[in-house]
């Protein structure tokens, strides 16, 4: 076995001229497209530097968002922080992918695909902050079609397939109109590729050529353990033995993401069938805050991803396009608004209602939770410290 | 058969198709999904004819992975449909178990009631039909353990009819313990009305010195021990459960209160059990009633044995009279 640093995922540290893995973009941002890329080409037509511009600004505003998520956490403000720092590429350009019908199931780290579908993101930070489960309801189209976050790893592939099928049902998949044509866009990473509900996911999605992508972030580590532990083949080659077609892209150019997503999304709705996207990333800060990646990670591999920043490679491309200091520090300023509103609306934040506890457990009225619910305000009350409680104590003496 | 007829003499395995083929002709959002289920019409032919009626997009045979089935229901219904999945036997639902109990069971409260998760989980169960391992268990309690699921379990052919629809129109997931030594025998069927609310337990038969409470297959069974008892001059009341999740104390309670002796019985290992958390609570809100211990008859605490055994892990009539006679010789 090979240590190394895309072992598993060969194709994206030497990309040769038989190399299948899309990129645009080379580290150093140039604009040097694989062969593998070629039959992506015609997407980035449909794409201007407006676009590219939004792909950057939204890229280091979420990057400056996950590091004030860190920075909070630090504070105490949370238990638990999940870094999305490198995978701002992968994350953007898919996400621009999609279209406004199509339906997102994320994992739990996509934080840039949730700012792109419109989301309040300072929902993520009440998720980690213990405020809630869920954070936005991804029935009300102002969310973009983002639904819930799923912590059990690959669980929520199986939900996304479920979806696509009453895509079917509803007649939204293969008409040919493009503002009714509908797909589902879902998120997991390396190590839920050993799930067996991942598994389950391309079988049942490939039976019922559903309409569906899979977009792996291969971030190259399952908290501490190597992708090389989870698969001894490269990982975007795992759909086809299910009959999914898939590609492998260099997930840290953001150019690469978006067309090949674009692609595949058409397909799906077009009622092409499934589709797999492995998109080679790296995790550049550890997979939680709880976690130290100086115990298991290799300095030089992380070097090496650094030095493949999918930020500064946007940059590059951008200022050999003609882009100036002005746009970059305007962006810059932004993020840092951002941040700062985040950390704001973050210490206002209060702690959720009890009635959190009991309510929504069901849909309908259930007696053992409202005996429970009418239980616990009795307990409450039996102590008497309210302030109303206590001046009538204050009072009484 | 014709739903014109008011009364008919049905078993429960054709009381259920009856009921499924309502539920489909209903609402265009119900679909069933599972194993076998299409032109076979599942193992116990419960879904006999139905694809042939409303179409494979409508009766899904699904590949065969439990996980994959109600995984997938979970998104059908996240997009509005009504899935009724299948699970071909009891002990084969484990590897559904994840997607049940962390996934259906919950979505709807980290949703913040966002979206409701109207999946039906019909699982046939329990003993008494001579099978091989995996094929006889009862993992109700389980499920019960889980808040966000409802759990209910008719025992005659009309309970079947509707439970099985009140239970698809429940906005909340209900997993639904078909006794499937009960899908044979036939009993009559009145399309008519429902007996009860999906929810409610019921006194199937009046008696004045012992309750017997149980579900499902075990309640003919309490009924022939019941038959004994008066021949023995023991008046026996029995209820039927009906639901295992939430219980309707309210019925048990009332009998109780009249009796002071409670029996609950089962086909589950006793161990944390549904009849435990019965015993319990009955123990607490019935004290200054009860005449003796609340008793439990159950299946023994072992794996289900070969099948040649079973009769003797499985309580009969004969165990449940002698807890009758314990609880009357105190």
């Amino acid at each position: 076995m090979t240590d190394s640093p895309s072992a598993g995922s060969p194709g994206i540290d030497s990309p040769g001229a038989d190399s299948p893995t899309v990129r645009f973009l080379t580290a150093d941002g140039a604009f040097e497209p694989t062969p593998g890329a070629e039959e992506y080409a015609s997407y980035l037509e449909r794409i201007g530097e407006t676009e590219l511009r939004r792909f950057y600004r939204d890229m280091a505003v979420v990057r400056r968002f996950d590091q004030e998520g860190t920075n909070l956490q630090r504070q105490g403000q949370m238990a638990l922080w999940v870094p999305s720092h490198g995978q701002e590429g992968a994350q953007v350009g898919s996400a621009y992918a999609a279209r406004p019908q199509d339906h997102i199931f994320p994992s739990y780290r996509e934080h840039a695909v949730g700012l792109v579908r419109g989301i309040d993101v300072l929902a993520i930070v009440e998720l980690l902050r213990g405020n809630t489960h869920g954070g936005w309801d991804p029935t009300d189209p102002s969310n973009g079609n983002f639904h819930g976050y799923c912590l059990v790893i690959g669980s929520h592939s199986l939900h996304a397939t479920g979806y696509a099928m009453g895509l079917q049902r509803d007649g939204l998949v293969g008409t040919g109109d493009p503002e009714v044509d509908t797909a589902v866009l879902a998120y997991f990473g390396d190590g839920a590729t050993s799930q067996g509900d991942v598994s389950e996911a391309f079988v049942f999605s490939a039976s019922s050529q559903t309409p569906n992508v899979f977009f792996l972030q291969n971030n190259h580590w399952a908290i501490s353990v190597p992708v090389t532990v989870q698969s001894r083949t490269p990982l975007y080659l795992r759909s086809r033995g299910f009959g999914v077609p898939s590609v492998q892209i260099d997930g840290n150019d953001v150019l690469a993401s978006y067309a090949v997503t674009a692609k595949h999304l058409d397909e799906a709705r077009a009622g092409n069938g499934p589709q797999f996207i492995e998109a080679l990333t790296y995790r550049i800060g550890a997979h939680t805050s709880s976690d130290d990646p100086t115990k298991y990670a290799d300095q030089a591999q992380h070097d090496l991803w650094v030095s493949r920043d999918p930020i500064i490679r946007l940059e590059k491309y951008l200022r050999s396009l003609g882009e100036g200091d002005a746009f970059f520090a305007e962006v810059a300023t932004e993020a840092e608004d951002f941040a700062a509103d985040i950390r704001h609306r973050t210490l206002a934040l209060t702690a959720p209602d009890k009635s959190l506890i009991f309510d929504n457990v069901y849909s309908e009225p259930h007696p053992v939770v409202t005996e429970q619910k009418q239980w616990l305000e009795r307990y409450e009350a039996s102590f008497d410290t309210s302030p109303e409680a206590s001046a009538v104590t204050k009072e009484q003496a | 058969m014709s739903t014109e007829t008011t009364l008919d003499e049905l078993p429960m395995a054709k009381a259920l198709n009856a009921g499924l083929r309502q539920a489909l002709a209903d609402d265009p959002k119900v679909l069933l999904m599972g194993e076998d289920i299409g032109p076979l019409g599942g193992v116990f032919r419960v879904t006999e004819g139905l694809q042939a009626e409303f179409g494979k997009e409508r009766v899904v045979d699904t590949p065969l992975a439990e996980s994959g089935i109600i995984g997938t229901a979970i998104g059908l219904a996240l997009r509005g449909y009504r899935p009724v999945c299948e699970i071909q036997f009891d002990g084969f639902i484990y590897p559904g178990f994840d997607q049940i109990t962390s996934q259906l069971a919950k979505l709807t409260n980290r949703g913040g009631g966002a979206f409701s998760m109207p999946v039906v989980i019909r699982v046939p169960y329990g003993g008494h039909i001579g099978a091989v391992e995996h094929h006889q268990e009862s993992p109700e309690a389980y499920f019960a353990h889980t808040p966000g699921l409802r759990l209910v379990s008719p025992s005659t052919p009309n309970d079947a009819y509707w439970m099985i629809q009140e239970a698809i129109a429940s906005n909340d997931p209900v997993m639904f313990f078909e006794p499937k030594s009960r899908y044979w025998p036939k009993g009559p069927v009145d399309f008519t009305a429902s007996a009860a609310p999906l929810h409610a337990s019921r006194i199937v038969r009046t008696g004045t010195d012992v309750t017997l409470v149980g579900h499902g297959a075990m309640v003919s069974v309490l009924l022939q021990a019941a038959e004994v008892a008066q021949g023995e001059g023991v008046s026996v009341e029995v209820v039927d459960l009906r639901s295992l999740s939430p219980v309707d104390y309210g019925p048990i309670l009332e009998s109780v209160t009249r009796t002071g002796r409670l029996v609950v019985a089962q086909e589950a290992s006793g161990f944390v059990s549904v009849g435990s958390e019965i015993a319990a609570t009955v123990a607490e809100r019935a004290f200054y009633s009860l005449q003796a211990p609340v008793l439990r008859v159950s299946g023994f605490d072992t794996p289900f044995p070969p099948a040649k055994l079973e009769t003797l892990f499985l309580p009969d009539a004969d165990r449940v009279l002698e807890a009758v006679d314990r609880a009357m010789a105190y």
